[in-house]
């Protein structure tokens, strides 16, 4: 059977430490440093990148040993039990996979899944291969609906035909195909009651877009999904966020990325993609001053950090939007145009902001 | 004629007798339950027959035996190898409380005021009805006197039952039975866990115990010389409180008052004598026996007032430093032992002297997470009861043994595989109560304890680091030695390489670093650590956090 490229990466670092072995040396793992300290952004990509720090693991090292232990274990159950049958497994199932005692010992090869998803991102960056590409999958919290058909496991569906529910995103996005897509935008929204409003309003039909949304953050699966919708069909993508320093942060981590997934920046980052609002100038201008709540001292404190990245720094529109959150001192939901009626969002709001292009990049 | 109240009263009023006193309260003296009046009886009489041996300076050999007659009824029997009691003198001894040749002698010994043995013998005599019974003899071709005793409870006399001449196995000695209600239980309060520890305490001692189910149990010798006789020392005048003064001045021979200083205490000369009358306005030439109220409370506040030097300090008898380790090594058996034998110092006027001692580890280890284990010992009698109560005990929760390698709660004793003895030796030891299991909290006495804690402390510090050290080298290698075959598969499975031919690479290279590897952590794990704490990321991560919590 030929082997696939992440079978080969993986037994190219295994070969690596059996030759240290080989040569009587004790085995070390070298891999890039994933902490803020050797998290850069990158000017050229406009993204967060990984810089080229190095780390040692050593196994003849107290402190060393059970990580080094662990990488190689998850390794292994990986090549074997995943990419040998072609099956996937989610983190959790990797945890018990890897999960038990050493004989001898009182130790756990794993105590908590914290660890096993942490040996997971090392090999990521160890051998440059996506977690989805070493067919490991994460919670799926997501649902698209629009005029687009994929194939999925060899199941083809129509994401227009799906009612109220919609298309449950699933965790690993890589392997899906785009059969038919017949639309002039994606709308991602990071509120399940907005996405809600918008199917029953069929807001998606009557303006030709796809509608993504998940609950809580944006998973990989859907900003790979994001991604691909943007670089092989061409669609723009929308983001409609609460106007405060959380939502904004949702926009920064799907445009730039962020300091975790550093290292696999560039299959999920979306340079182009376009916040929608809430901006603060839709406050004023659909008069949703009434509907304010008061910032937080944390809000506070991380609409300040957030004015601060190197991405936003000197982008004059952003640091407008910023200067005016702040004398705000509060936010506005997504959820406040409600009060303007219940469809306003469907009807008014939206097709307006995209009619006449406001935007904020 | 009709009689006052007064009158009716006096009629019921009389004089109690001691012995009526401690039938109605026999908790004072150690007998408040029947596990305790066992072990009491057995430790009475144990201590009577040491001190009695070693005042003839011969080695003693003790046999204790505990029969159980029925449920709950026990005699207990003692012999003793010591010097034997004169025949007039056996009912008094055994059958009259307060009847003794100590309490009015300055000197280290095991008991004090001459109720011990008695309250014994009272107490079998109330549970039981039985009178105890003593055969004694006092030297080779003199007859073995045997005596069935009671005490007569109202007037505190002895009453013979029984006397007789019988056969007698020693040349000398003396062979007590007590029947007496009781309750035999095994544990940290039984006879056997009091004389194991009489034993270490007493390494010259050889006891045979036999006990209610027959077991036969022996605490051989380890040491073959008596301890240093304790020496009998006049009274310190700083420990005289004013109604012994009036006791002593009525008793003196002395003909003038400052005679009677000189005569009656330790450490007074003439000088001392006088300045101590000046400064009380009492004349020189007085007559002590004249002596009243108001005269012996203005000495009393003069000797306060007065600088006279430390009472003699040779008088005390302590275990020492190699035979309490002797003792301890026969009996349990640990790792390491350290002991410590301080100088005597004074309390109240009285000397005293404190040892201390540790054992770790051994057979000891199988309780690593409980409280250590403290032993007390006064006058090389154990102390079995009231443990919080004692001077010991709050010595030992106040001294930090986490300095030494053991962990401590706040307040409580420390725990770990050990065993704390504490040991002090004074003429007057001031218990707490007539029951003697406690120690009273006497400043100076708990600064003594303290300051040989410590020292034994340190001793026990530098092993408890050396074995752990040792303990996590060996822990280490071992921890890679159980996961090279871990590793190896992983890797074979990875490669298709062969487990046991990367396995065998690993454990050559396990062998050859060793000393590198077990030596400890690197530089670049230093460095590793530190980046993964940079407050920056830390802000990163909590952000994330927030942003999961929001949307929930």
């Amino acid at each position: 059977m030929k082997k696939t490229k992440s079978e080969k990466n993986l037994i190219e670092f295994g070969d690596d430490i059996v030759k240290q072995i080989g040569k009587g040396k004790g085995p070390v793992i070298t891999l890039p440093v994933r902490a803020l300290s050797n998290v850069t952004f990158d000017k050229k990509s406009r993204t967060l990148v990984l810089g080229n720090k190095e780390a040692q693991r050593i196994f003849f090292n107290v402190a060393h040993a059970k990580k080094f232990l662990q990488t190689a274990e998850v390794a292994s159950v990986i090549k074997k039990e995943l990419l040998g049958s072609g099956k996937h497994e989610h983190l959790r199932g990797i945890f018990y996979m890897t999960k038990r005692t050493i004989p001898g010992t009182k130790v756990n090869l794993v105590d908590d899944q914290v660890e096993s998803d942490k040996a997971i991102e090392d090999l990521e960056v160890i051998t440059g291969l996506s977690r989805e590409q070493l067919h490991v999958s994460a919670n799926k919290m997501g649902s698209m609906v629009g005029n687009l058909v994929v194939e999925d496991n060899k199941d083809t569906i129509d994401c227009s035909k799906l009612g109220r529910g919609g298309y449950s995103i699933p965790s690993i996005t890589d392997e899906l195909i785009f059969k038919k897509v017949n639309a002039k935008y994606v709308l991602y929204m990071e509120k399940a009651s907005t996405f809600e409003r918008l199917v029953e309003d069929k807001f998606w039909s009557k303006n030709n877009a796809i509608i993504v949304t998940s609950q809580g953050q944006t998973t990989r699966g859907i900003r790979r999904l994001l991604q691909r919708l943007y670089e092989e069909k061409n669609l723009p993508i929308y983001v409609l966020v609460d106007n405060d320093p959380w939502g904004v942060y949702i926009y920064s981590v799907i445009r730039y990325g962020s300091i975790a997934l550093a290292h696999a920046s560039e299959r999920l980052t979306i340079p182009g993609v376009k916040f929608l609002g809430i901006s603060c100038d839709d406050i004023v201008k659909y008069d949703l001053k009434k509907h304010l709540i008061k910032f937080t001292d944390q809000d506070a404190v991380r609409l300040k950090q957030i004015a601060e990245y190197e991405w936003f720094k000197d982008n004059k529109d952003w640091q407008r939007q910023f200067k005016m959150m702040k004398e705000n001192n509060a936010k506005v939901e997504i959820q406040a145009l409600s009060a303007k009626g219940i469809s306003f969002i469907s009807d008014t709001y939206l097709p307006t902001k995209i009619k006449n292009k406001e935007f904020l990049d | 004629m009709v009689k006052t109240k007064a009158e009716e009263l006096a009629l019921e009023q009389r004089e109690i007798s001691v012995a009526a006193f401690f039938e109605k309260n026999r908790h004072l003296l150690g007998f408040d339950n029947p596990l305790r009046a066992l072990s009491t009886t057995v430790k009475e009489l144990v201590d009577n027959s040491l001190d009695a041996c070693e005042e003839m300076k011969v080695l003693p050999e003790i046999k204790v035996e505990v029969r159980q007659v029925n449920e709950n009824r026990f005699v207990v029997s003692v012999q003793d190898n010591g010097p034997g009691i004169v025949k007039e003198q056996i009912p008094k001894v055994f059958a009259k409380l307060l009847y003794g040749s100590k309490f009015f002698r300055m000197q280290q010994g095991r008991g004090q005021q001459g109720i011990g043995v008695s309250a014994s013998v009272l107490y079998g005599q109330l549970t039981t009805g039985k009178p105890a019974k003593i055969i004694s003899k006092i030297g080779k071709g003199k007859p073995a006197h045997y005596y069935e005793l009671r005490i007569d409870i109202h007037k505190n006399e002895p009453e013979i039952v029984k006397d007789d001449i019988v056969n007698f196995e020693l040349d000398h000695g003396t062979r007590v039975e007590i029947e007496l209600e009781g309750k035999y239980q095994k544990g940290r309060q039984s006879v056997e866990e009091y004389l194991k520890q009489a034993a270490i305490a007493n390494p010259h001692l050889n006891l045979i115990y036999v006990s209610p189910l027959k077991e036969k149990i022996n605490f051989p010798r380890v040491v073959n010389n008596l301890p240093k006789e304790p020496k009998a020392i006049k009274p310190h005048p700083y420990g005289v409180e004013i109604g012994v003064l009036l006791r002593m001045s009525k008793g003196t021979k002395a003909k003038t008052i400052q005679s009677f200083f000189e005569k009656e205490f330790s450490r007074v000369s003439n000088n001392v004598a006088k300045e101590i009358c000046d400064k009380a306005k009492v004349d020189l030439k007085l007559d002590p026996k004249e002596i009243n109220h108001d005269q012996a409370e203005a000495l009393i506040n003069a000797i306060k007032n007065t600088k006279i030097s430390s009472p003699p300090l040779n008088c005390l008898s302590p275990i020492g430093e190699e035979a309490l380790l002797k003792g301890l090594q026969k009996e349990i058996k640990a790792d390491f032992y350290a002991a410590v034998t301080r100088r005597p110092s004074v309390y109240r006027g009285f000397p005293f002297q404190v040892e201390a001692a540790v054992c770790f580890g051994g057979e000891l280890s199988t309780n690593n997470e409980e409280l250590v284990r403290v032993i007390r010992f006064a006058n090389k009698v154990p102390l079995q009861y009231q443990q919080s109560a004692c001077a010991i005990t709050r010595s030992v929760i106040n001294t930090s043994w986490r300095n030494y390698g053991l962990s401590q709660s706040k307040s409580a004793l420390p725990s770990g595989p050990v065993v704390i003895l504490v040991h002090i030796a004074s003429v007057w030891v001031p218990f707490t109560s007539e029951a003697k299991e406690a120690i009273a909290h006497y400043p100076e006495i708990i600064k003594e304890i303290k300051l040989a804690l410590q020292e034994v402390g340190r001793k026990i510090g530098g092993y408890i680091r050396k074995t752990v050290k040792a303990r996590e080298q060996a822990e280490r290698a071992n921890l890679f030695e159980k996961y090279i075959p871990e590793l190896s598969s992983a890797l074979s499975n990875l490669t298709n390489e062969k487990k046991n031919k990367i396995e065998e690479g690993l454990n050559k290279i396990l062998k050859k670093s060793m000393k590198d590897i077990l030596a400890g952590v690197d530089k670049e794990i230093v460095e590793e650590v530190k980046n993964k704490v940079s407050p920056v990321k830390e802000e990163a991560k909590k952000s994330k956090k927030e942003v999961q919590a929001k949307l929930k």
